[in-house]
């Protein structure tokens, strides 16, 4: 029999069942692109990087009636256990393509037609919820950006362990796990804009899942306008102005 | 060919009305025909409406992955074939290709209808390896739930390959069933204009604002083995609440079908 995951409602590492991983959540964190951010989730974490709106290449690929947005989702090799090779294979295509539909709800594209808004998100390390983690550094990069958003975009899991819902799966909790579900939130309309679901669960099960997941989104998103107002608040600026003078 | 314009589909639907006058949770007619193509181990031809879809399983011997040695692997691909529609253009997959068969995966895997350890030879060595290739031969909407169908029904037919010399029998048909348990089905719903709708049709497909596919499997009762939301707009959870108890109706219909 190998090890228990969860004794006495406790997990492995120490978390409570609906406890999130520590999160970091820093925005321009990048000199170059027009926007970008940094978040972490325990062991996961992902920079992502906003280039637009700009000119369209290939010209094709544009529409006259709004910004088209790209996303690009990818895991560095050093970022797992065992090297992952480098460059896209069908599961970074899936999850480039869930993660653009995500985020898309909250965007005003039609306020930049024949535009392109690119996202590059880079996985650095990945331990569970790489998808989610690319997300809220997405979302955050694209406010950093100046890209005018109805709400950001908050994203965790939650899954099933030794038959215990959890909150945020992470390490032996995903790969011996039963279930794993991850969503995306849109906490002012109160909106879910990505589910997946591996595993198998009854009905009221799944229910309960999401419910505890936007849960987590909730505090997730908290801690991405704290990252926001941390750079953009005025008492920031007029501070950053007299240590200049 | 002129295609039927999306803002009109959407304000048809803005009425609770659909262009074929479909009730919301009915499916077209949904035709399978197993055994189509005698050189794969197992096929289905699945008419879904106009939709059809073939799939067909092969099966190999291989090396098993290193964190599963007593296991067979599964892998399901799928091709927008050029002819199913004026959209599709030949090359590599693209990020829809890839997505249905990854969908169509995860309800199969997930769902465990496959007891994969059955399909182990020599623990760490030697496992069958089984193909499930989706050709889309005609795109009338909805194509994950015509892939899903077609699948399955593929997979139940299958027989694996008698072994002759330590190598597989390719020149006639084995006798033994691949280990199947459950008839995992995928059901799709589109939500326009906030009506939503089961088994949307090419123009609803177009039109659709978000698109949520479920997973269902008869395993011990009713279960839930996959969700995959898609779509450029959101769920709330009220209306997920009430796609999830749909589905699980839906499927049971759907699952009589599949022998």
């Amino acid at each position: 029999m190998t090890e228990k995951l969860i004794k006495n409602d406790k997990r492995i590492d120490g978390r409570k069942l609906d406890e999130l991983r520590p999160i970091e959540a820093m925005v321009g964190v990048l000199k170059k692109a027009d926007g970008s951010a940094f978040f972490r989730l325990g062991d996961t974490m992902a920079i992502a990087g906003v280039y637009g709106p700009k000119k369209v290449h290939p010209r094709h690929a544009e529409e006259a009636e709004k910004a088209i947005l790209r996303t690009k989702y990818n895991m560095a090799p050093f970022s797992t256990e065992t090297r992952s090779r480098p460059g896209h294979n069908r599961r970074s295509t899936e999850i480039s393509f869930v993660t653009r539909q995500a985020i898309e709800p909250v965007l005003f594209l039609e306020e930049f037609p024949k535009t392109a808004i690119d996202v590059h998100i880079e996985v650095l390390q990945a331990n569970a919820s790489s998808r989610c983690v690319g997300i809220n550094a997405a979302s955050l990069a694209l406010a950093d950006a100046g890209v005018p958003m109805r709400d950001l975009i908050a994203s965790c899991s939650a899954g099933i362990v030794e038959g215990k819902k959890v909150l945020d799966i992470s390490g032996k909790e995903d790969t011996e796990g039963e279930l794993d579900l991850p969503i995306a939130y849109y906490p002012r309309k109160k909106a879910i804009t990505l589910l997946q679901m591996d595993g198998l669960a009854k009905r009221s099960d799944v229910k309960q899942l999401i419910e505890l997941a936007i849960k987590g989104c909730e505090k997730i998103y908290e801690k991405q306008k704290q990252a926001l107002r941390k750079r953009y608040s005025l008492e920031e600026v007029m501070h950053e102005k007299e240590v200049k003078v | 060919m002129i295609g039927i314009d999306t803002d009109l589909v959407r304000e048809i639907m803005r009425n609770k009305k659909r262009l074929d006058n479909r009730a919301a949770d009915k499916y077209r007619k949904v035709t399978i025909e197993t055994n189509f193509v005698t050189s794969a181990e197992g096929s289905a031809r699945v008419r879904l409406g106009d939709t059809e879809v073939v799939a067909g399983v092969k099966m190999d011997m291989g090396e098993p992955y290193p964190d599963s040695p007593d296991e067979g692997v599964l892998s399901v691909s799928s091709e927008f074939l050029p002819l199913a529609s004026p959209d599709f253009e030949s090359g590599p997959p693209g990020e829809d290709s890839i997505e249905l068969a990854r969908v169509v995966d995860r309800a199969i895997r997930e769902s465990k209808a496959i007891d994969f350890k059955k399909l182990c030879i020599t623990p760490g060595e030697k496992v069958w390896m089984v193909f499930v290739d989706i050709d889309i031969i005609d795109n009338d909407g909805n194509l994950i739930d015509a892939a899903g169908l077609a699948a399955v029904a593929a997979l139940r037919s299958a027989k694996i390959p008698d072994i002759e010399d330590e190598k597989p029998v390719f020149s006639r048909k084995g006798k033994k069933a691949l280990p199947m348990k459950g008839i995992p089905i995928s059901t799709t719903f589109a939500k326009i204009r906030d009506y939503i709708v089961v088994d949307p049709g090419l123009a609803e497909s177009e039109a659709l604002e978000a698109r949520l596919t479920v997973g269902t499997v008869d395993s011990e009762g009713i279960k839930i083995c996959s969700l995959q939301k898609g779509g450029t707009s959101s769920f709330t959870i009220e209306e997920i609440g009430s796609i999830l108890e749909t589905a699980e109706d839906k499927g049971s219909e759907l699952r009589k079908l599949v022998k």
